[in-house]
């Protein structure tokens, strides 16, 4: 078996409630894909027939969560994995239920793709609109339509392309449909396995691809050109305490590339304080590189002696950025304690944090009729777009241009923990 | 000049990255972390990838070693052999220091002690103080591990509520505790057993020998394969058949590495990391199923052995 190294990787969530047949859907994809091993499946089986089931029902996979939520636990997302050996996939499976808004927000934070399951016999509803909302907010800009339970419409293509214009239509009306973006529809029968990883028997009129091998062509994280180069130190390595004598002018300021690319040579700027050098070297580890791309984890190494920490940003000085002290976001509200106006919260921003008050709400999203409408405080799950003043300065770019440095998330300093995801509109 | 094609990281490159974004995020937000490091293969990995994220500056934490007492002699060896070769601290807390101190209490002598690892971390994140223990946990092992979080959240008794636990957005980590409190970072959660063996293929990483295939003394045991007679480095023997056991002496390998009384071998002839890259590409049994005796043990791991014909 081929085993190669230089095969990609591929987020994406599964969003749609358990009656969409979303757990029979990553069941399948796992099953198909041979995901599950022989012990599991031998597991499954036995749980099936214990349930007096003829076949095996593949949603038993996820049913460690059912279980859960039969208990009353909620668990915000689980993360399955499975590989074709051309790709590997993360999927961020967030369950529906009543603390949807959360889980799908904290889901698609890292996907680069959503799979929105809809019911053949049902069409787009309320939730469907609300989940397609939801992954373009959080900027998910490939959407997968998948039109399941196709076997209990007789596969029929008529019912099919009906949902699809329904969709679209709703999509144009949202800004959901436009250049950059990507909605694909696909028939199918999670349960019978139609178009999932094989193409089944019941739907010859479809001649587009199966879930599958849109999955292994649908572009990875990042493939836009030309993006900014922003560089958060994350940790500044020092060993001038080494016995080693070379080592005792090093500085290497530590991080991942949030986006774009860099050359050695180039000129950076360090921000806040706006200094200026040039590259010296590129590492990870021991190992020199001649240039670095986002999503690595480099060591970088400058010409001049900068003063520079962590929580500090390394852009090239032709594409610096403003700190600001000042922001307005999208905010999703992840507690089960509400935003108090009163308080102060700390804004986690890229590796720099800030203390933050809240200005002022200008309005709240009623995520099922996408109304905006005037609110005072925010409960879980609640969306609004709300301004905060700074003790720090951050450095930031819009969400909707740069997934990294447009992102933060609150933290409650009482608890620790986190309350708030912000997505900077300005 | 800024190419116009962008390149992509391979999948491997990718799971590297953010393993080393998540280790200097303990850094950076930690003020006294610790690596736990068994010298097994998962832990091995994160050592690289501390050298990848560090180097050429020391570590930012110690290494440490819950020792069960119950270890292969080759692990622990491999152990300080290699804590020796990166020059970083390493610290040993033992279970059975903690048997002598009364905190743990062992139902019967042969007992497995895995669990007890628990209150002897607990004794030693107090000790040390400690507001961070780095891990090798996957995602991929288990059910629950499903749902763990990158940094996962203990309350002061080292407890994991699953009900309360904090929300992980895009890679903004919140590894914030007070005092008593702890965190547990697992950088390689994204991994799954095949990345973690083309890893340590890549990065040709040494192992210790019982991941390679080698003749031991086994018998069969509630349908596991039971090592038998196994010498501990106190010189000690432990795991003796019982009587009518008949003792085979077999070729196997270890997948996962743990206390001797409850890790079972598989049968197999891989005695090199590509062979075993393809033999975890088509093995039709998970991780766990089959070698972790404290873990919920599958009835089919070796019915489905025989249907391949072993015996």
């Amino acid at each position: 078996m081929n085993t190669p190294d230089n095969d990609s990787l591929l987020r994406f969530m599964t969003c749609g409630s358990v009656d969409d047949g979303k757990s029979t859907l990553i069941g399948r994809l796992l099953f198909d894909t041979k995901t599950i091993l022989a012990d599991t499946l031998t597991q499954i089986e036995r749980t099936s027939k214990k349930r007096g089931m003829e076949a095996v029902d593949l949603s038993l996979l996820t049913d460690g969560l059912q279980a859960e939520r039969e208990q009353g636990i909620t668990i915000d997302v689980a993360y399955r994995y499975f590989s074709t050996g051309t790709r590997k996939y993360i999927i961020a499976d967030a369950p529906g239920h009543e603390q949807y808004t959360r889980n799908m927000v904290t889901a698609a934070s890292t996907a680069n793709l959503a799979i929105i399951l809809i019911d053949a016999r049902k069409g787009v509803l309320t939730q469907t609109r609300r989940h397609s909302y939801l992954a373009h907010l959080v900027g998910i800009t490939h959407i997968v339509v998948a039109i399941n339970k196709m076997d209990l419409v007789n596969y029929d293509q008529a019912e099919f392309e009906k949902i699809c214009a329904d969709y679209l239509a709703f999509a144009e009306h949202i800004g959901l449909h436009r250049a950059g973006h990507q909605i694909s529809f696909i028939p199918m029968s999670a349960l019978n396995g139609d178009m999932i990883v094989d193409r089944g028997d019941g739907l010859d009129w479809y001649q587009g691809p199966t879930l599958l091998e849109f999955l292994e062509s649908a572009p990875p994280a990042h493939s836009e050109k030309g993006e900014p180069f922003r560089f958060p130190v994350q940790f500044v390595c020092r060993p001038h305490a080494s016995d080693d004598p070379e080592l005792h002018d090093f500085r290497g300021f530590m991080g991942r590339i949030e986006s774009g690319e860099i050359e050695v040579g180039e000129e950076v700027t360090v921000l806040p304080s706006g200094h200026t050098s040039k590259v010296k070297a590129i590492q990870i580890g021991d190992e020199q590189l001649p240039s670095a791309i986002t999503e690595q984890s480099i060591t970088l190494l400058l010409e001049d002696e900068i003063d520079t920490s962590r929580g500090d940003m390394i852009v090239k000085s032709s594409q610096s950025i403003e700190p600001v002290k000042q922001i307005s976001a999208m905010v999703c509200w992840l507690s089960e304690t509400p935003l108090s106006t009163a308080r102060t919260y700390i804004v986690r921003h890229t590796t720099r944090e800030s203390k933050a008050k809240v200005g002022e709400i200008a309005y709240k999203v009623d995520v099922n009729t996408l109304e905006e409408l005037p609110a005072q405080g925010l409960v879980t799950n609640d969306i609004a777009r709300i301004s905060f003043k700074l003790a720090q300065p951050l450095m930031v770019d819009p969400y909707t241009e740069n997934r990294a440095t447009g992102a933060f998330i609150l933290i409650d300093e009482a608890t620790n923990n986190t309350v708030g995801a912000g997505m900077i509109e300005a | 000049m800024t190419s116009l094609t962008k390149e992509t990281l391979s999948h491997l490159d990718w799971l590297e990255s953010e393993a080393i974004y998540i280790l200097r995020e303990v850094a950076g937000q930690c003020s006294n972390p610790v690596l736990l490091f068994s010298g097994g293969k998962d832990s091995l990995c994160i050592l690289r990838l501390a050298e990848k994220a560090f180097r050429p500056g020391r570590f930012p934490f110690p290494l440490m070693h819950i020792d069960t007492g119950h270890n292969y002699k080759e692990v622990i060896d491999f152990r300080d052999q290699r804590a020796a070769e990166l020059g970083e601290r390493l610290i040993v807390r033992s279970v059975e220091d903690s048997m002598k101190r009364g905190s743990v209490v062992l139902k019967s002598a042969d007992e497995p002690r895995n669990k007890h690892q628990s209150v002897t971390l607990l004794e030693a994140i107090e000790e040390f103080g400690f507001d961070c223990c780095i891990g090798g946990a996957r995602r991929d092992e288990e059910k629950a591990r499903a749902k763990e979080r990158i940094m996962s959240f203990r309350d002061e008794f080292g407890q994991w509520d699953p009900k309360n636990q904090r929300p992980e957005l895009w890679n903004l980590y919140n590894a914030r505790s007070h005092k008593g409190e702890n965190i547990r970072a697992f950088p390689i959660s994204n991994w799954t057993e095949m990345d973690v063996w083309q890893y340590i293929e890549r990065e040709k990483l040494q192992l210790p020998s019982i991941y390679f295939a080698h003749q031991r003394d086994i018998v069969m045991r509630g349908g596991a394969i039971m090592p038998v007679n196994v010498p501990l480095a106190s010189g000690e023997v432990i795991n003796q058949p019982k009587p009518g056991e008949e003792i085979i002496n077999m070729q196997v390998r270890f997948r996962t590495v743990g206390d001797i009384t409850c890790t079972a071998p598989v049968i197999s002839d891989s005695d090199n990391v590509a062979k075993i890259v393809l033999e975890t590409a088509t093995t039709t049994i998970t991780e766990r199923g089959a070698t972790r005796l404290d873990d919920q043990t599958s009835d089919a791991s070796m019915e489905q052995r025989k249907k391949e014909g072993y015996f």
